[in-house]
């Protein structure tokens, strides 16, 4: 998050003072955060923090409460639909249907996002997450792990330019978790640009360019990766994650 | 345009697809309405006298009640697994997610009635070819459809949603049902057409009212 930057252009992401309550309980308290096109964010911060409500604020599936979002330089409040095409949400639900197969379930939303060359691009997409041999079977007879991949190939049917990520390996067995980790490596090898929550200190610290701690709805630390090279941010983490409390 | 009807259509195949799959509305709608017309059937006799009376009635009983259990399913299956997300994340307008889904209530509410009203006719002893009671179904499950498939989107955030549906649906579409069980009646009895307009134009305004409304709020009811 390099805040030296001065044209707003040059964010993939750039939140300003956000906030949102949902009716007495304050969930966000004015978060500011700016991501450069390309770079992985990851948020951490204890169950609670606000980091999925945050995560659906910038992925337009709720309002902010105040405050406002650019994407791709576009508020969100003006084009959601435009807005929609450039991005895509990874969570730990994997928003397919149990009783259409992979394949037709990837058919459903590439033609809800439009895509050129569908066929081709779900065999592109199928290959990278390593599902070909289970294309023709039924999501809800994929395990976990499966059901998760496939769900990332849904996210990038559409080549979005801006990938959010909400815990993407809560409930996975190690190896399953292992080959998620494989393919977030390489999601984010390109221009895409990652916003990730995570619980994994060691993993969102290996995947991001920079990192925030959130807790209670506030962003209580932040820091580049060359910043945190050789500390100990676990113990960072429960420091500012104590104070916060 | 095209692209929009195009994306309506990708929803309601989707929906057509799974059901196809899993039947689990049409044979849960079905054999609720199925039993209701055996059961008043039963209780009120299928006598001439008892039939202009009550089979009008029997029949919206079983088609609205039936229709219920079909609308809470509607949004049901979008909520498992945060489909509804993955919807809204679509760059769609939310008028499209809602024509889509209202697609769908209709085609399901249409086949229930498809197979239901035959029956209902013959246990009551009437002529199987009605057109116009056909006209009068189709009218009415426009209506149903419409608000039912909003009302669902409202009650699927809802803890009750299986008892908040009937609550918000019911008040709301009394006048369709009410016009389509006296268009019925006029149908049965054979009155001619001049006698069932009134009821007609009554359900063609409020379906398009639920309909106009309906498209309007349901990006409120389906964010946040």
């Amino acid at each position: 998050m390099d805040k030296d930057i001065p044209t707003s252009s040059t964010w993939a992401v750039e939140a300003r003072g956000i906030e949102k309550t949902f009716g007495e309980m304050r969930a966000l308290r004015g978060i500011d955060l700016t991501v450069s096109r390309g770079e992985c964010l990851v948020i951490f911060g204890p169950n609670g923090a606000g980091k999925t409500t945050l995560l659906k604020i910038l992925s337009t599936l709720i309002k902010p409460s105040a405050g406002s979002v650019r994407l791709d330089d576009i508020d969100i409040r003006d084009k959601p639909a435009q807005i929609r095409r450039r991005i895509s949400l990874v969570g730990n639900q994997t928003f397919l249907y149990d009783n259409l197969t992979v394949f037709e379930n990837l058919k459903f939303y590439g033609k809800m996002y439009d895509v050129a060359d569908l066929e081709k691009r779900i065999r592109e997409v199928v290959s990278w997450v390593q599902l070909e041999s289970r294309l023709h079977d039924r999501a809800g007879t994929l395990s976990r792990g499966l059901q998760q991949r496939a769900s990332f190939a849904r996210a990038v049917l559409h080549d979005p330019s801006i990938l959010f990520l909400d815990e993407p390996d809560v409930g996975l067995d190690p190896h399953a978790s292992a080959m998620v980790s494989e393919i977030l490596e390489s999601i984010n090898s390109g221009s895409r640009t990652v916003v990730m929550t995570t619980h994994n200190l060691e993993q969102g610290l290996e995947l991001g360019d920079s990192i925030i701690i959130l807790d209670r709805g506030r962003v209580i630390y932040e820091a580049s990766r060359q910043e945190l090279s050789g500390a100990d941010f676990r113990q960072i983490y429960n420091q500012y994650t104590e104070t916060g409390r | 345009m095209n692209k929009a009807f195009t994306k309506i259509f990708t929803i309601f195949w989707k929906d057509m697809l799974t059901e196809f799959r899993t039947r689990e509305i049409i044979i849960s709608v079905l054999v609720f309405a199925l039993l209701v017309l055996v059961i008043f059937s039963f209780a009120f006799g299928t006598g001439a006298d008892m039939t202009e009376m009550t089979a009008p009635g029997i029949l919206w009983v079983a088609l609205t009640f039936g229709g219920i259990i079909g609308l809470t399913r509607t949004f049901a299956v979008e909520k498992e697994n945060s489909r509804l997300e993955g919807l809204m994340l679509c760059p769609v307008d939310r008028a499209v997610i809602y024509w889509g889904k209202l697609a769908g209530s209709f085609t399901f509410m249409l086949a229930v009635a498809v197979v239901v009203t035959p029956i209902f006719l013959a246990l009551f002893n009437l002529p199987i070819f009605l057109p116009r009671l056909a006209l009068v179904i189709v009218l009415a499950l426009i209506g149903f459809a419409s608000v039912g498939t909003l009302f669902s989107a409202l009650a699927v955030n809802t803890r009750a949603r299986d008892i908040m549906l009937p609550i918000l649906f019911l008040p709301v579409v009394v006048p369709v049902i009410v016009s389509a069980v006296k268009a019925t009646v006029t149908v049965l009895a054979g009155a001619p057409w001049g006698d069932m307009l009134t009821w007609l134009q009554i359900m063609i305004a409020f379906d398009i009212i639920y309909l106009v409304a309906a498209t309007l709020v349901f990006e409120f009811v389906v964010e946040e």
